[in-house]
């Protein structure tokens, strides 16, 4: 059956709005699930209508890419572990990007072979192969950084922004004289060079930026689609792309609203270093420094018979799996009448909402959890604040020290509880490098040792201490 | 009014939209929401389909075009999969 271009036209309408549905459905998690089928049925609709169409007339290549594509793309979905979305989703942006280069350059040596390339259509095609490139490679980047392929640390050397500032003329350069004459080198120069700068914009930037970094480049692959649809003239990739595009480009201002940085100091980066200072004597530097450790059963005592106990998680929770260690701790405090909950800040972890899913996975319930700016409040009133394997985000210094990197951040206000227990492996500062003004209050003490293993032992503790 | 016009007209409207959809998505649900808009950021596998589906296709454009469809078909299926995957984790207490 063919469908004429009007009613192809229709179809992709109706596909755009399922799209937008799909997004409005994440409104909440009631509603999430069904929101996501919608997105299914959009996709169902614009790849049939664009099957059905009359430009399409061979299938071979289609079938085998498809059912290639579902295999891999089903493993994966099925396989991949809840700490490693991060790095998922790292690698399905670079795959947008390679996909746009490809469907770019393609179109070009099709209308080259027809005889139907004007001066617009190769300057719409240079913005998706350099916006598309960037974000291949860069995806690619950052998937080594998340998998610890490539070290997390930012790379910076002097002369870096006039590199990068170099690399981009000469690509807009080679976009520019790609569009005056088709030359086919221009054009492969052109994308190599933007592949190129896809690399060096995103080594400089540290592994705990990661947040952003995904935000930025989900962004990115968001206008490489919508600068796709401006060369095949298709209204819904410019539409998706657009949503998509804004999806990023919001989440990365929430992002960097949460840190207090501005995206520029971000992206130009080199912010952090990832901390000196040794493991071992991890109880004796803190004794030095005027820090008060504590045991697990200090905890237990003072939790067991707690009114209200609040959980910070931080990325320290996902490196150690401790959210399901966590979840029993939850239920054996509930038992016993104590109302937990859980505190969330937008940056914690390597992507935007990456504790959620990790405590959702472990099958606490998403109505315990809660957004910074509801919980605040609530940590005055409680009796217990465990901070698990985050650091910064409860930091005082950067509300009191105004000479801290990290002053102006908004924080989680852990420092108001009546008793702050802090798991931490080490002395070692957070990420920005600070010292925690947290750890010299009166009201908090550090239990050290792995999260998991902490956590575990609280909850023995706690089923031990039967009343 | 040009085609080039209309389709800017149709980009700068879908902008508002996702920026209005978008900030009214929880921040509990940001993850998935990068996972969905991965999947949907699959959309271009239309492009693909068409690169590689036309008669006037060389070998090399079929080439690149079969690659793209692969590529973008791993992010339909996995996008969507994987957000649906999480998606079935949030509950509620109490079930």
């Amino acid at each position: 059956m063919e469908i004429s271009a009007n009613t192809q036209a229709l179809a992709y309408l109706v596909s755009a709005i399922l799209f937008i549905l799909a997004l409005k459905g994440l409104t909440h998690p009631a509603t999430a699930r069904r929101g996501n089928f919608y997105g299914m049925g959009g996709m169902v609709i614009a790849i049939a209508a664009t099957l059905m169409g009359s430009e399409v007339r061979d299938y071979g290549f289609i079938i085998a890419g498809v059912a290639a594509g579902a295999v891999i793309g089903t493993v994966l979905a099925m396989r991949i572990q809840m700490t490693a979305m991060p790095q998922l989703v790292a690698a399905l942006h670079s795959f947008v990007g390679l996909a746009a280069v490809l469907v770019a350059i393609g179109t070009f040596l099709n209308h080259q072979a027809a005889g139907q390339v004007d001066g617009l259509l190769m300057g719409e095609l240079s913005a998706g192969v350099i916006i598309g490139a960037i974000t291949f490679t860069g995806s690619v980047i950052a998937f080594g950084k998340l998998q610890g392929l490539i070290s997390g640390k930012p790379v910076v050397f002097t002369g870096q922004h006039a590199l990068n500032a170099a690399l981009g003329l000469a690509t807009i350069a080679l976009g520019v004289h790609f569009g005056m004459t088709g030359s086919l080198v221009s054009l492969g120069l052109m994308t190599l060079l933007a592949m190129v700068l896809g690399v060096t914009l995103i080594i400089p930037i540290g592994g705990a930026d990661m947040p952003v970094i995904i935000s930025m480049l989900n962004s990115y692959s968001g206008w490489a689609a919508a600068a796709t649809g401006f060369t095949l003239g298709n209204n819904l990739l410019i539409i998706v792309g657009a949503l998509v595009g804004f999806s990023g480009a919001i989440l990365s201002y929430i992002m960097c609203r949460a840190m207090n940085r501005s995206i520029l100091n971000v992206v130009f980066g080199g912010f952090g270093t990832e901390g000196g200072g040794g493991d071992a004597s991890a109880t004796a530097q803190a004794a030095q420094k005027g820090v008060k450790s504590a045991s697990v059963e200090d905890a237990v005592y003072w939790m067991e018979d707690a009114g209200k106990v609040i959980v910070v998680p931080g990325y320290g929770m996902a490196v150690a799996q401790a959210q399901h260690a966590l979840k029993e701790l939850m239920e054996l405090l509930e038992a016993r009448g104590v109302d937990v909950k859980f505190a969330i800040h937008p940056v914690a972890g390597r992507m935007p909402g990456h504790m959620n899913v990790l405590l959702a996975e472990a099958d606490i319930p998403y109505d315990r959890v809660l957004e910074m700016d509801e919980i605040n409040p609530e940590f005055a009133t409680c009796d217990v604040a465990l901070v698990v394997g985050a650091n910064d985000v409860v930091n005082p210094a950067a509300k009191t020290d105004s000479s801290s990197p990290i002053y102006g951040m908004p924080i989680l206000e852990a420092s108001k509880a009546k008793q702050v227990y802090f798991i931490k492996r080490s002395m070692r500062p957070g990420y920005s490098g600070v010292d925690n003004l947290l750890f010299y209050q009166d009201n908090c003490s550090l239990i050290f040792g792995d999260a998991k293993d902490v956590c575990e032992g609280l909850a023995t503790a706690l089923k031990g201490t039967g009343h | 009014m040009t085609a080039t016009l209309v389709a800017l007209y149709v980009f700068v409207l879908a902008c508002f939209i996702g920026y209005w959809v978008v900030w009214g998505v929880t921040p509990s649900l940001h993850t998935p929401l990068v996972a969905l808009t991965n999947a949907i950021s699959g959309i271009i596998i239309v492009g693909a389909l068409l690169v590689t589906g036309t008669e006037k296709a060389g070998t090399a454009a079929e080439l690149m075009g079969f690659v793209a469809v692969l590529l973008a078909s791993i992010n339909v299926f996995g996008g969507f999969l994987v957000t649906n995957r999480m998606l079935a984790m949030f509950k509620k207490k109490g079930k």
